[in-house]
């Protein structure tokens, strides 16, 4: 009954708390196609990188009792599924966005495959740092339960955001995008710099899955993620392929993600499946607001087959 | 993703070359054979190095998954009655291919198509079941059409990536299904599983005389013809296939593409609505959420299987329903989980998505680079 004692104010706290909880596997995953976009391709598969990552993190986490080497084994993961779309976009035909499909299923199905034995056993989660300690009011502490993951994430994109204007690096993944031409005029090779982009994207994917089931829900199940690497994905185009951006980004869609389980929380109990819907609704409405039949996209890399 | 193969200028080549000239009739045609077909090989082949990996033995897998299939009549009408819902799914990928635009939210149609049926069917029960059944046909097509039409629309007119909406509006109409069949379409007397009013035996859809398989498998057969018309022999499926090609060259030729992307996609939704309709009417007998069963998603590898041409998704359809139909018994014999089969799926997509790069490029399919015969 501890929601009724601060009223209707526990909405827009437990929005703010789960945009918190909610952001931070958009957060990776919108970084990591951010990258990948960026360098000229784009990876639809994320979504099935991400369960896979999901699958892993926790299966190492049962079996070693760390829930640090699950991480690391799900960046893995992803890691490896990333380099593989990569490298087989290459071949003259094949095309990056059926591949991404392709592997979303793929991603899926071997993640239930191997995740099956998983389901029952207990993980240990990732660590939270409790910002709420100040506060008697637990809706306030549990809110501001931050996980060490979210703030990583808040300082990846600074980075990033830096790299891409500052550093060697950043600035041979952008004219890569831009035009595979001038690239290869700049003696770089297009393929190689994609296929790292692709394995770096598929990595922090990876990491985004291990949030998931190693914090918020904190459990593997066979529904961990239900798009969430798809709409990130989105996202990336809302952001305009900037990290900042697909850091604010994640979190107005965490809070959107938020907005059910938060009205829940203070009895309003109709409409929920409408409410769950709300993030799918959202990115819906901002691809169409943001996309226009007769310009391209400000700031969209040149080589990108989605916004040609 | 045209075919630039089909019919070209043969009379022309006329044994230009020597060559018989029915031979270089086959040699341009096999391509679109042989390729997906060593791909569907190749897919099995890696699956069986997987399964061989985890420790099972491949070819009691396969003699596990004809028998699950193929190896009895019980077996193959049990393929057969999930090919129908997979023909009408893969249509809604195959049409909208052909103008170039990959449509993968196809479950969504199905899941709303379903739910249209059923509300229709249960306002209008008390009238003649040949009335209700249409009219449930006509709900299911217009749900899924408008769903899918809208994506398209949003496609040609906002420039919003239709895979990325399609699989948005997938979840969208899955809340909604949940919302409607949790209140307002509810039959209060089903507990558990939310779902609509069941239908009244009447309204529902029987099973082909002699066959444990219902009429959904015709329907679907039927649309797979008639979308093979509609793509091969008409001046809109000539549109759609030049709009597929090169939308500029088209809207420089004065097709209206706007009208042609909305028409094909709606009636594309529409399929994967009947698809719904079919499974209320013919197996569930109420909507709820065995609605989302994942028809939409194998649907999408069959019409890539098919390389989005509407007459071999019939076999591959087939083949597709088989495998799904096996799952069950390769669990129960060979205690692997379900996913297995969506493991194999997903490899054989990945190699039939890999084996694009080997169009053109084998002489023998290409009588042009053929050596003059002595």
């Amino acid at each position: 009954m501890d929601a009724t004692e601060i009223g209707l104010w526990g909405v827009p706290l437990a929005i703010l708390g789960g945009a918190i909880r909610v952001s931070t596997p958009f957060i990776f995953v919108s970084l990591g196609e951010a990258i990948t976009e960026r360098s000229g391709r784009i990876n639809l598969g994320l979504e099935g990188t991400l369960v896979f990552g999901a699958m892993t993190a926790y299966a190492v986490a049962v079996m070693t009792n760390s829930p640090w080497l699950g991480l690391l084994a799900a960046a893995f993961a992803g890691l490896f599924f990333g380099l593989f779309h990569g490298w087989i976009c290459k071949f003259r035909g094949v095309n990056d966005i059926a591949i991404g499909i392709a592997l979303m299923l793929f991603g899926s199905g071997l993640a239930f495959f191997f995740g099956k034995p998983f389901i029952k056993p207990k993980a240990p989660n990732l660590p939270a740092i409790p910002f709420g300690g100040w506060s008697d009011i637990p809706q306030v502490q549990a809110a501001l339960d931050v996980n060490v993951l979210f703030l990583i994430g808040a300082v990846l994109s600074v980075i990033l955001w830096w790299a891409f204007r500052n550093t060697r690096a950043g600035l041979i993944v952008r004219v890569v995008g831009d035009s595979s031409d001038a690239a290869r005029a700049m003696g770089l090779n297009p393929d190689t710099v994609r296929l790292l982009a692709t394995g770096v994207g598929g990595a922090l994917a990876g990491i985004g899955g291990a949030y998931l089931s190693l914090y918020y829900p904190g459990s593997w199940t066979e529904r961990i993620s239900s798009g969430q690497g798809l709409m990130a994905v989105a996202l990336v185009i809302f952001a305009r392929w900037n990290p900042l951006g697909c850091f604010a980004a994640a979190l107005l869609f965490g809070g959107a993600g938020a907005l059910g389980p938060a009205l829940q929380s203070v009895g309003v109990t109709q409409g929920y499946y409408l409410f769950y819907a709300a993030p799918y609704i959202l990115t819906l409405i901002i691809m169409i607001v943001t996309s226009s039949p007769t310009r391209t996209l400000a700031g969209a890399p040149g080589e990108l087959s989605i916004t040609k | 993703m045209v075919d630039t193969v089909t019919g070209a200028g043969m009379p022309a080549l006329f044994g230009a070359r020597g060559y018989p000239p029915v031979l270089e009739w086959i040699a341009r045609r096999a391509e679109a054979f042989v390729i997906p077909l060593a791909a569907l090989v190749v897919g099995m082949a890696l699956f069986s190095l997987f399964i061989a990996l985890v420790g099972k033995s491949p070819i009691l897998l396969y003699e596990t998954m004809w028998r699950g299939g193929f190896g009895s009549w019980f077996s193959i009408q049990n393929s057969l009655s999930r090919a129908a819902p997979l023909l009408l799914a893969a249509l809604c990928v195959a049409l909208p291919a052909r103008l170039g635009l990959v449509v993968i939210g196809g479950e969504g149609a199905i899941v709303l198509g379903g739910v249209g049926a059923a509300a229709i069917g249960v306002a209008l029960s008390g009238s003649p079941s040949s009335i209700v059944i249409l009219a449930m046909g006509v709900a299911g097509m217009a749900a899924g059409g408008i769903w899918i039409g809208a994506v398209g629309a949003l496609r040609h007119y906002r420039a919003v990536n239709e895979t990325i909406s399609s699989l948005l509006m997938a979840y969208i109409a899955i809340a909604l299904m949940n919302q409607l069949v949790e209140r307002p379409l509810r039959d209060p007397a089903s507990l558990n599983k939310p779902s609509t009013q069941p239908l009244a035996d009447i309204y529902r859809i029987g099973n082909i005389p002699g066959m444990d398989v219902h009429w959904g498998l015709v329907v679907g057969v039927v649309a797979c013809v008639l979308s093979w018309v509609l793509i091969e022999k008409t001046r809109w499926g000539f549109a759609a296939r030049i709009a597929g090609g090169n939308v500029r060259a088209a809207q420089v030729q004065g097709l209206a593409v706007g009208p042609l992307i909305v028409g094909f996609t709606a009636l594309a939704g529409g399929f994967a609505g009947l698809a719904g309709m079919l499974e209320v009417a013919a197996v569930q007998g109420s909507a709820n959420a065995s609605l989302a069963a994942g028809y939409g998603y194998t649907g999408i590898l069959v019409a890539f299987l098919a390389r989005h041409n509407p007459l071999a998704i019939i076999p591959v359809a087939i083949l597709l329903g088989g495998i799904d139909a096996s799952g069950g018994l390769i669990q129960r014999r060979m205690d692997l989980p379900d996913a297995t089969v969506l493991v194999l799926q997903g490899m054989i997509f990945i190699v039939i998505l890999f084996s694009e790069t080997f169009y053109g490029r084998f002489k023998a399919f290409n009588p042009d680079l053929w050596k003059r015969a002595s």
